[in-house]
């Protein structure tokens, strides 16, 4: 694996007043890894994540994303990387293949690029049948995945994925994460915060964040190790309950 | 740019993919137009009086041949003595009683004066009014046909004069502010939902992230409404020329510029709107009582404002709709150009530009 940083963070700190959501966290995620980024409610992940993604100004501190930085350059940040709420936000009056084109387009791909990237998801993902539906009348499951596909539309560097597999069946939350893997292994950098905990197992290194601090960073593995605990829900029950 | 182009195109595939919002874009005008305009108005059509003639003479005979022959009224009942009127107010029969002095026809001949007593059922007020105001124009009009040939002209009643209406057509009066209503609901109510929607689904947050700016999300958004407004906007003035008669007595162009900024200021407060509330029913309920609620009552659309109380009266400055209805009305029923309304329009123009500076500070990038 390429060793180089995508994105390094450096004592970032977001205050609302008083209160000091995000408190000097510092941490990096190399290239084409999968970053597992953890926490309770409200731990500060969201807010965190806001500031990486450009849509929100950290209050100090510094931080680079795809070698650009988050006070000076965030619409640079914005072109390249991709980003998939928990909502898996795709409209719902809009045909599959219109949705695949109002999100090229509005990432600047010409007509004959997101052409080109429907022919390709439909074969992968075996939308031949669908592609024409309106998104509304799709199984949850499928929307994950075309959220998915959507997002990384533009070939972003990163793809920063927001509690990704919330409502959805075991079978498909695994079927997720195969393409989670396959966007890893072909170079994309996957930064991913979740709930679950089997789910934490699969990344490459991850980070719990407790009351705006990140307390643990390390893979899996080393984490189960430095808290005596068999399974990541064990780390994460010992660190939160503190 | 070409983002931009897709972006319209997405918006149109909503508004033409939803019926609900489809009928208020276009039903609501339709419908409005026409309840105003049939339904809701000033004018009476057959309504039922009843006659006391105390003197049942060829004048008064024909006097009230011509109010039967009118189409506004219809004689219901005959009746002989005072004591009879109470009892048919009561029972509700008729909304009017006129009452013909003894020795009328005598007292023209004689004395050159005669007196008719209209009464009304007040518990109406607008329709008692508009009664007097009828009966009023009929008698008018049969003293000037008696008063053809005699020199000494005979008086039935005292004279009353409008301009600009003189048929009383209430129609006219509406179409103005059914106009003004309609406009700011498409472009006020529709997009501070259709801005609010895309919270609420979360598909804002992806817009944000993606490359396109705020700005250019947010006018993405209005043009289509600008669009589908001005489209309304024809609607209802080829409604009011062609099915109402209404003349538009001054310059189309004008009444076009005119349009178009109001529709900007709604839009305007549209944004603002969304950038309050975080759900469309919240968008929908600041539209309907925020803005809907006082246009209707204090922009002089169905009240004078001059008849209000004095606090209201001051308040009705900051309801951009007065400050349209006011424009419209000089273009459309008086004919006059800008040297007449460059007031009101410099005070809508300054309105827009005050509701968009306040939408841009408030405008919250940040989501949570």
């Amino acid at each position: 694996m390429n060793n180089k940083n995508v994105i390094k963070v450096e004592n970032l700190t977001k205050k609302f007043g008083d209160f000091t959501a995000v408190n000097s966290i510092s941490f990096e995620v190399k290239k084409g890894e999968i970053f597992g980024f953890l926490g309770a409610n409200g731990a500060g992940k969201t807010t965190a994540m806001k500031m990486l993604i450009g849509i929100s100004t950290p209050t100090s501190g510094s931080a680079q994303v795809a070698d650009f930085d988050v006070f000076t350059n965030p619409e640079d940040i914005k072109k390249n990387i991709g980003y998939m709420s928990q909502k898996f936000a795709l409209y719902d009056d809009l045909t599959v293949k219109e949705n695949i084109t109002f999100f090229g387009g509005i990432y600047g791909l010409s007509r004959k690029q997101i052409e080109e990237k429907r022919c390709l998801l439909v074969e992968e993902l075996g939308l031949q049948d669908i592609v024409n539906e309106l998104v509304g009348s799709l199984p949850l499951g499928w929307k994950q995945k075309i959220s998915f596909s959507v997002a990384l539309l533009h070939n972003p560097k990163i793809i920063f994925l927001d509690e990704p597999t919330g409502g959805v069946d075991p079978i498909t939350r695994r079927q997720f994460w195969e393409m989670i893997y396959k966007t890893a292994n072909n170079g994309t950098t996957v930064f991913v915060t979740t709930h679950y905990m089997d789910e934490a197992e699969y990344c490459d290194r991850v980070s719990i964040m407790v009351d705006g601090k990140i307390e643990a960073l390390d893979t899996p593995t080393k984490l189960k190790e430095q808290f005596k605990a068999d399974t990541m829900n064990d780390v994460f029950l010992k660190l939160a309950r503190g | 740019m070409k983002r931009f182009v897709g972006f319209i195109k997405k918006e149109f595939y909503h508004i033409f993919r939803d019926r609900r919002s489809l009928f208020i874009l276009f039903g609501m005008p339709i419908a409005q137009i026409m309840l105003f305009g049939f339904a809701i108005t000033n004018e009476i059509n057959n309504v039922d009086i009843a006659i006391l003639d105390h003197s049942k003479d060829v004048t008064t005979q024909e006097i009230i041949n011509k109010i039967a022959s009118s189409k506004y009224f219809s004689i219901k009942q005959l009746i002989q003595n005072e004591a009879e009127i109470e009892a048919v107010f009561k029972k509700g029969k008729v909304k009017a009683v006129l009452i013909f002095e003894k020795d009328f026809s005598k007292n023209l001949t004689k004395e050159n004066n005669a007196t008719i007593q209209i009464i009304t059922d007040a518990t109406d007020p607008n329709t008692a009014n508009t009664i007097s105001n009828y009966t009023n124009s009929i008698l008018q009009k049969y003293q000037q046909e008696i008063n053809k040939n005699i020199k000494i002209p005979y008086q039935i009643i005292p004279k009353t004069r409008m301009v600009y209406n003189p048929e009383l057509k209430s129609v006219f009066m509406f179409v103005p502010g059914v106009m003004t209503i309609i406009l700011m609901l498409v472009s006020a109510m529709m997009t501070s939902i259709s801005i609010t929607r895309e919270k609420e689904l979360g598909t804002m947050e992806i817009l944000l992230v993606s490359p396109l700016k705020p700005f250019q999300v947010i006018v993405g958004k209005v043009v289509p409404y600008i669009f589908l407004s001005v489209i309304n906007a024809i609607v209802i003035v080829l409604l009011s020329i062609f099915i109402f008669k209404m003349p538009v007595q001054g310059s189309l162009f004008l009444l076009g510029i005119e349009s178009i900024l109001f529709i900007i200021t709604s839009l305007s407060l549209g944004i603002l709107i969304s950038t309050v509330s975080a759900t469309q029913q919240t968008a929908m309920m600041i539209s309907l009582m925020g803005l809907m609620l006082p246009t209707i009552l204090l922009s002089g659309f169905i009240f004078p404002i001059s008849s209000m109380p004095l606090p209201l009266q001051v308040i009705s400055n900051i309801i951009p709709a007065k400050w349209f209805i006011i424009i419209l009305k000089g273009i459309m029923l008086k004919g006059v150009g800008l040297t007449f309304i460059w007031k009101e329009t410099l005070i809508l123009a300054g309105m827009t530009l005050f509701f968009i500076v306040l939408s841009i500070k408030k405008y919250k990038i940040r989501l949570e």
